[in-house]
């Protein structure tokens, strides 16, 4: 396993120019800038649609220094097979094929294809980048929305159904790895794909990106959000290799802590939450608990 | 040497002779055996390949894709609603330049569900930038995989060779099996004009505005609108790079024809029926039925289909009497694909130089609807009298 | 040759900095650096270097001071939020521009 990185040992390398088009503030420049220190310069990837298309900049100008197919929409993975297939005949086995897409591309139209790589075993790292709805389009809901949130095509009712658990539905394919990470926790990042990089088949990293035009925050309160995603016990850092669930990183410290924040700062900092009554918060801390008491239980 | 063996198999020794090395393939009746045979060369070891099992077409043309823009050779195969599956794959194929050569096994489209053969498929992805060749007779697929292979990396625009489902895919036939040396002559390894590789680093076919734009060496770069005039304007001049694939074809094979079009008894022809793939030879024995009767009746059967050798077919349509266009597809709310196309062929290509020959269009065989000889020769010969409609008129309706 | 070539008539992009224009343009509010409260700077070593690691656009260098490329800075304020000694501070925009425009009304 690799030895926990510190801000000092991260390689300084940038794979990425400045100037981009992101957002001011985007979580997802601060995820990808230290997932491509990770994964290095023998490496290719594949972006569909997404706020990463946009990132990494329009014709003729890349912001990216590596590789990089963009693709259709549903066939993020399907792309991520073709190019290993091509690597193999040219016994180039030793780049990295990474795909980085966001959470519509994945849990919605994309799931398909993904299925179909992590069933066939192609052996990529697959980065869901989940900034919770279909941010680059106008912030859209998609199958990642917490409930309760406000997008713009849930505009007043707010999400009805849950956040679908993507990791799970991975998890469920006997992977070698599967991890969540977020962008507040970029060094956890960096080292789980040390980690993973080397795993035989299709890896899976589910990342979670505060976005603040979707999520409804002052920008300069990115890294404090979605720092509070995870002390609240609201969204858990872990790895599953091999079908072994262990929490991680910050999560696991507070299993040792036993103590959470209270999930409705977490929901109270950010505007689109701002229909959740306190009945419903109050359900959401109940769930958090029950998980979590699991949590305890095991470690005990 | 001469073998005996179906449709599918032909096209699949022809992606073998090619050495593709990279297949992807969703099965779909009645391409199956295409794929199947492929994935047996490849475990049997005798082709050197990826292959592999996608969930879905969308998904086969999507691993095609990307394995072509780092470098490989690759193929797949489909049909019906398998192609209409992959359409938005197959309108990227042709934007990004990739050299992919597809077998459409012709089938017919849902809704309703339909199995047997007709051209719906692979009529309606003519608009796509793909070059689109018909095939007529084994001999002819496994050619037409070995020139298209050719063709599409000459060019770099992606291929689909068709040939009728069932009645070419399951159905055996002597042809001609090619040797691998003189495919190989014919076909040298490919060597794209630029592969991905982190050696020499670039984002393809991301988001191109409108206008044209800068780029990092300070240059004006081409805007999506150039890139897609020179999609178009490359697909025009594939005609004469056609032209240069049988010529080559010819001199190491030994075989050839005209690159565009099939005649069959047209120079003193009055009346040339046209059509696409096995339906061209059925006709023959119409043909000769109808010459014995005096009629003066020929056969054009089209090959290339896109990009449209209009001149070509302008040019043997000249001093017609009539042309009949027998179709197992249209453009539904208006006729016949091919009538149409030929039409403005003609006008292009004729008008104002004499009498320009009616054109009737006929539509049969939809959803393998059997195409009777007898048929066949009674509404060609109808037609060398007068003409039947102006309106498509449907072969073989049981209303 | 044949990369020239495939390049005329595909969407293909080389890469280099300011995809997005000088998106120092985006700023309300600039980040300004006290010395004295900066950790690699009072230490005299490399340390800390939090802004540098959370900075999205990438233009906080990892430098003894850090320093902040304006050409790009959008303003986005997380190398203040996240500065563990507060050394960060992000100031109102206009105050540079109206600095600005005086030292040019001084030349004139």
């Amino acid at each position: 396993m690799q030895a926990k990185t510190n801000i000092l040992s991260l390689p300084t390398q940038e794979f990425v120019h400045p100037g981009t088009r992101a957002c001011t503030g985007c979580g997802l420049a601060i995820a990808y800038r230290v997932g491509l220190k990770a994964l290095g310069k023998d490496t290719m990837l594949v972006v569909p649609p997404s706020c990463l298309t946009v990132l990494q900049g329009l014709f003729p100008v890349a912001s990216t220094k590596l590789p990089c197919l963009n693709v259709t929409f549903a066939s993020t993975a399907a792309a991520a097979t073709g190019i290993l297939a091509t690597l193999k005949t040219q016994g180039k086995e030793h780049i990295t094929v990474a795909a980085w897409a966001g959470d519509g591309g994945t849990s919605d139209i994309g799931l398909q294809a993904l299925s179909g790589a992590a069933e066939r075993g192609d052996n990529f790292i697959y980065f869901c980048y989940d900034n919770e709805g279909y941010m680059n389009t106008g912030v859209q809901r998609s199958g990642t929305t917490p409930i309760g949130a406000i997008t713009a095509n849930t505009p007043f009712k707010g999400k009805l159904q849950q956040k679908k658990d993507v990791p799970a539905i991975m998890a469920a394919h006997n992977l070698s790895y599967v991890a969540t990470c977020s962008a507040a926790y970029p060094l956890d990042l960096y080292d789980k794909i040390k980690n993973c990089v080397n795993l035989p088949g299709t890896k899976y990293i589910h990342i979670h990106i505060p976005c603040p035009p979707g999520w409804g925050y002052d920008p300069r309160y990115g890294i404090k959000i979605g720092r509070l995603a995870v002390e609240t016990g609201y969204y858990d850092l872990y790895e599953i290799i091999n079908g072994e669930f262990k929490l991680t990183a910050a999560s696991e410290k507070l299993v040792e802590k036993r103590k959470l924040v209270p999930v409705i700062e977490y929901f109270r900092a950010q505007s689109r939450f701002r229909i959740l009554t306190d009945m419903q918060i109050a359900d959401i801390q109940n769930q958090i608990d029950k998980k979590w008491a699991g949590y305890y239980k095991k470690d005990e | 040497m001469h073998i005996i063996e179906n449709g599918n198999v032909a096209a699949a020794l022809g992606v073998k002779l090619c050495r593709a090395n990279v297949i992807a393939a969703y099965p779909i009746t009645p391409q199956t055996p295409l794929t199947e045979r492929l994935s047996e060369y490849v475990e049997l070891g005798q082709m050197k390949a990826e292959y592999i099992p996608v969930e879905s077409e969308h998904s086969a043309l999507a691993v095609c894709i990307a394995a072509s823009s780092a470098g490989a050779r690759t193929f797949t195969a489909t049909s019906a609603n398998g192609l209409l599956y992959m359409h938005e794959q197959v309108q990227w194929a042709s934007g990004a330049r990739l050299p992919i050569v597809m077998c459409v096994v012709n089938r017919a489209v849902g809704a309703p569900w339909n199995v047997w053969n007709d051209q719906q498929d692979s009529i309606s992805q003519r608009d796509t930038g793909w070059i689109q060749i018909y095939c007529s007779d084994h001999q002819q697929i496994i050619d037409s995989v070995i020139k298209a292979f050719w063709l599409a990396e000459k060019v770099s625009i992606p291929i689909m060779v068709c040939y009728d489902g069932y009645i070419l895919s399951h159905t055996y036939m002597p042809f001609d099996l090619p040797e691998q040396e003189k495919v190989d002559a014919f076909l040298p390894p490919f060597k794209p004009d630029y592969a991905l590789s982190p050696d020499e680093p670039a984002n393809l076919n991301t988001v191109t505005l409108p206008d044209v734009r800068t780029d990092v060496k300070g240059e004006l770069a081409h805007g999506y609108m150039e890139i897609r005039y020179l999609l178009q304007e490359e697909l025009r001049t594939t005609l004469t790079a056609a032209a240069e694939a049988e010529k080559r074809f010819a001199g190491i094979f030994g075989r050839s024809g005209d690159p565009y079009i099939e005649p069959y008894r047209c120079d003193d022809a009055d009346y040339v029926a046209v059509g696409l793939g096995s339906i061209t030879y059925q006709l023959r024995v119409c043909v000769d039925l109808l010459r014995k009767e005096g009629i003066k009746v020929g056969i054009m059967g089209v090959r290339f289909y896109r990009p449209f050798p209009d001149a070509a077919i302008a040019n043997a349509l000249k001093g017609k009497k009539g042309v009949i266009v027998f179709e197992k597809a249209l453009s539904y709310g208006y006729e016949g694909a091919l009538a149409s196309d030929l039409k403005s062929a003609l006008y292009e290509h004729l008008a104002g130089a004499g009498t320009l020959p009616f054109v009737q269009n006929f539509i049969l065989g939809i959803g393998g609807r059997e195409i009777r000889t007898d048929d066949l020769t009674q509404a060609l010969r109808a037609a060398t009298k007068s003409r039947v409609s102006k309106e498509p008129a449907w072969i073989g309706l049981k209303l | 040759m044949g990369t020239r070539n495939y390049r005329r008539k595909t969407s293909h992009s080389e890469n280099g900095p300011g995809d997005g224009g000088r998106t120092g343009s985006w700023r309300v509010e600039r980040p300004v650096l006290d010395q004295s409260l900066c950790i690699p700077c009072k230490r005299n070593k490399e340390a800390c270097f939090i802004c540098w690691l959370f900075c999205p656009e990438i233009v906080i260098s990892r430098t003894i001071p850090p320093k902040v490329d304006l050409e790009y800075c959008k303003g986005c304020g997380i190398c203040a939020e996240e500065c563990p000694t507060k050394a960060i501070t992000m100031v109102d925009e206009a105050k540079f521009s109206e600095e600005d425009t005086e030292k040019k009304k001084k030349k004139d």
